[in-house]
């Protein structure tokens, strides 16, 4: 049953997909926009404020927070491409604003913020049509998707509506892959050790892709395949859809 | 004693170098995850099981200190003998002092966290009493000098061939064998001996019950039985945090526990002591010594959040569960309580100075967060230490430790570049043009590419190509 959704979203991208991803960003505008949603890149926004908020500078990270809160000042859905970053809005916003002055507002924005994948499922109810090559693929599940947005079946259900798409899922699907913020340059060794597993359990699906609704890990994850010469490439599955609905890959 | 020179980098490298211990832990750990999964694998009992094991320690820790009085006042009257300690130093004292009044030299012990963050045997061995470990694990750690790598699995970190080899070096009468039987059996012959003569018998506690006065004690080996029954004097020792309110809030709690702990639906022993040998009675200590233990939790009782600390019940589950714990093992903690739970109770009871770096060993994953059967909200603690270590303040012993002005200044500017949107502009404009030209020798971006490839900067930013696409910005 197709569901009515909103007819204006916001667009939450990310620093990381600022930075190093931004055709995520558009391909998870576009996933919105074809659904005829009118999608809103407030051209303020920067970061949820979750590097500092997780190395114990809960002032700065409020500073920063407070910035993108007054940015959604319509009572519209805001649509993130990350698992990580939408936790920090959803699940720690309402925290990180106690007793401010403008913690209504944070907790109606932590309110209406969605993981991409669960907009598209949940809100838009969307269905795609594969016109790609035949694939294996896998999927990464990010922890903060899994544990704060309670993310783990609707990036799976997505992939699975694609005909010539095959999903093999990950032996240790839901072990974190090592990249944890500031974890990975604090404790190399430790992260190295994590994400060398990683890429052992990614290999031994076969797939050709390992597919992601988070860039920390895919940062990771693609960082150690290119590191170690592996042919298997890291996806954000934004981009990853898109290019299945288009037939480009 | 207590390592001096802590420092978590520098172990779990060296942890890491150990191909042996990692595939221990691994194996061992998988199997611990599965057993539990089977445990609980109906969600909706689970999450009504877990509701009512936090509400009982929950309600527990609002009343404590009134609760901490009931269960003093209810173990006089059964006989018990409580004792306060506010120091692992005090603690030990007093075990000392009870020993020496009946003229004790062999103490035998059950399994107790507790006494290991005092130090006890080391403690009592200093002081010319003998103090042998009477669990299976705890015995193969003690044999070979280490302390617990697991608070349930002590010598998980050991597998049977190396077990092995320890027995044939350190028992005299051993044969090798790889032989579990075999092994156990001559475990079981040596410390049956030792239960036989021995003056003292030490014990943990996994719940006091208030209202009754009673202590109770699983464990799957009898050997708990043994020490509370068999020597002439029992001295438990408990964490002031280990109270619960009536005799109804065990079973629950007790449920919980060994599901998490050891996928057992119940331990092959439960004990419910409440008290000696009374007059006609055949058998039982003629002495119970309680000893209840502060060593830092009152502080941690009296602030709101970091209160939730206390709520554990020592089940080992997030430790199962953490992928960090599970490559460098407990040893790397250098802590009687290592992984998620002791990386957020060390550092408080031993201080964020000392301690400040154990918060850090954490990815934020929050699988410990998912599995815990009490609910702690152990990442958010982690993350509120993070705090309390680089800004001084009165929450945590040696609050502020870990600050440094370069780190705070890095900070604020990382404040100001992303709460400004033409600071942003401008330097993720640069960033991401000249980014790719920065060297891989970098601070942080040494350690990054130590494993990684660097990341590639696009080239335009997502503001960049939204802005050229036309997409609206209200």
């Amino acid at each position: 049953m197709q569901t009515k959704g909103p007819d204006n979203v916001y667009f939450f991208g990310t620093c990381l997909v600022d930075l190093f991803y931004p055709q995520a960003g558009m391909a998870g505008m576009e996933l919105l926009k074809r659904e005829g949603i009118r999608v809103v890149f407030p051209q303020g926004q920067s970061c949820c404020g979750q590097p500092a908020y997780n190395s114990g500078y809960r002032d700065e990270a409020l500073k920063v927070a407070r910035a993108q809160v007054a940015l959604f000042t319509e009572d519209w859905p805001i649509v993130v491409p990350s698992g990580s970053c939408s936790g920090m809005i959803k699940t720690h916003y309402p925290d990180l604003f106690k007793g401010e002055p403008d913690e209504a507002q944070a907790v109606a924005v932590a309110g209406r913020t969605y993981e991409l994948t669960q907009f598209l499922v949940h809100i838009l109810n969307v269905k795609l049509e594969d016109k790609g090559e035949p694939v294996r693929i896998t999927w990464h599940a990010s922890c903060h998707a899994q544990r704060e947005m309670g993310v783990l079946d609707e990036p799976k259900a997505l992939l699975r509506q694609l005909a010539n798409v095959e999903l093999v899922e990950l032996k240790r699907e839901k072990e974190c892959c090592g990249f944890g913020g500031t974890f990975a340059v604090r404790h190399p060794e430790i992260s190295a050790a994590m994400v060398e597993d990683k890429v052992a359990d990614i290999e031994g699906t076969g797939a050709k892709a390992v597919v992601s609704g988070d860039c920390g890990c895919l940062m990771n994850i693609n960082g150690a395949l290119d590191a170690g010469r592996k042919p298997v490439k890291g996806k954000h599955i934004a981009e990853f859809l898109m290019e299945r609905i288009h037939g480009s890959h | 004693m207590a390592p001096t020179d802590v420092n978590f980098g520098r172990a779990s490298r060296t942890a890491l170098k150990d191909q042996q211990l990692r595939a221990n832990f691994r194996r061992a750990m998988d199997g611990l995850m599965s057993k539990r999964a089977v445990q609980f694998a109906d969600p909706k009992e689970w999450h009504a099981m877990r509701a009512l094991g936090a509400s009982v320690r929950v309600r527990a820790l609002s009343k404590l200190p009134e609760l901490l009085e009931q269960l003093e006042a209810n173990c006089t009257r059964n006989g018990i003998t409580v004792h306060w300690a506010s120091t692992t130093d005090e603690a030990n004292a007093i075990v000392l002092k009870i020993m020496q009044d009946v003229n004790a030299k062999l103490a035998v012990k059950g399994k107790s966290m507790v006494s290991e963050e005092m130090h006890l045997n080391a403690f009592l061995e200093k002081h010319g009493i003998e103090s042998l470990e009477a669990d299976l694990g705890e015995y193969i750690v003690q044999l070979d000098h280490e302390m617990p790598s697991h608070i349930i699995m002590p010598a998980i970190h050991k597998n049977t061939k190396q077990i092995a080899h320890l027995f044939r070096e350190k028992i005299k009468e051993a044969e090798y064998t790889e032989d579990v039987a075999q092994l156990t059996d001559l475990a079981r012959r040596v410390l049956r001996k030792k239960f036989m003569n021995a003056d003292v018998g030490i014990s943990g506690v996994n719940a006091a019950v208030a209202e009754t006065g009673t202590l109770c004690l699983v464990e799957n080996e009898g050997n708990g039985r043994m020490v509370t029954t068999v020597p002439s004097v029992h001295i438990a020792v408990m964490g002031l945090e280990k109270v619960v309110e009536k005799l109804e809030d065990v079973p629950p709690v007790l449920s919980l526990l060994t599901r998490s702990a050891t996928a057992q639906p119940i331990t092959t022993y439960v004990n419910m002591i409440t008290s000696p040998r009374k007059e006609g009675e055949k058998d039982g200590p003629r002495e119970i010594h309680l000893v209840i233990l502060d060593n830092g939790r009152s502080k941690i009782y009296a602030d709101e959040e970091l209160r939730h600390t206390l709520r554990c019940i020592r089940c080992g589950a997030c430790m199962n569960h953490c992928p960090v714990y599970t490559r460098v093992g407990g040893h790397a903690f250098e802590a009687p309580y290592p992984g998620p739970i002791g990386s957020i109770l060390v550092p408080q009871m031993e201080g964020l100075g000392k301690r400040g770096e154990l918060p850090h060993a954490c990815t934020m994953c929050n699988a410990c967060v998912e599995i815990c059967p009490v609910k702690i909200p152990i990442v958010e603690i982690m993350g509120r230490l993070r705090q309390e270590a680089v800004h001084p303040g009165d929450a945590v012993k040696d609050a502020g430790a870990c600050a440094s002005m370069a780190e705070a200044l890095i900070w604020k500017g990382w404040a100001v570049m992303n709460s400004s949107p033409t600071t942003y502009r401008f330097a993720t404009t640069i960033a991401a043009k000249l980014g790719n030209a920065a060297p891989a020798s970098l601070p942080l971006l040494k350690e990054w590419t130590s494993v990684r490839s660097k990341p590639r900067f696009a080239g335009r930013t997502l503001h960049d190509l939204a802005r050229e696409k036309g997409i609206p910005d209200a």
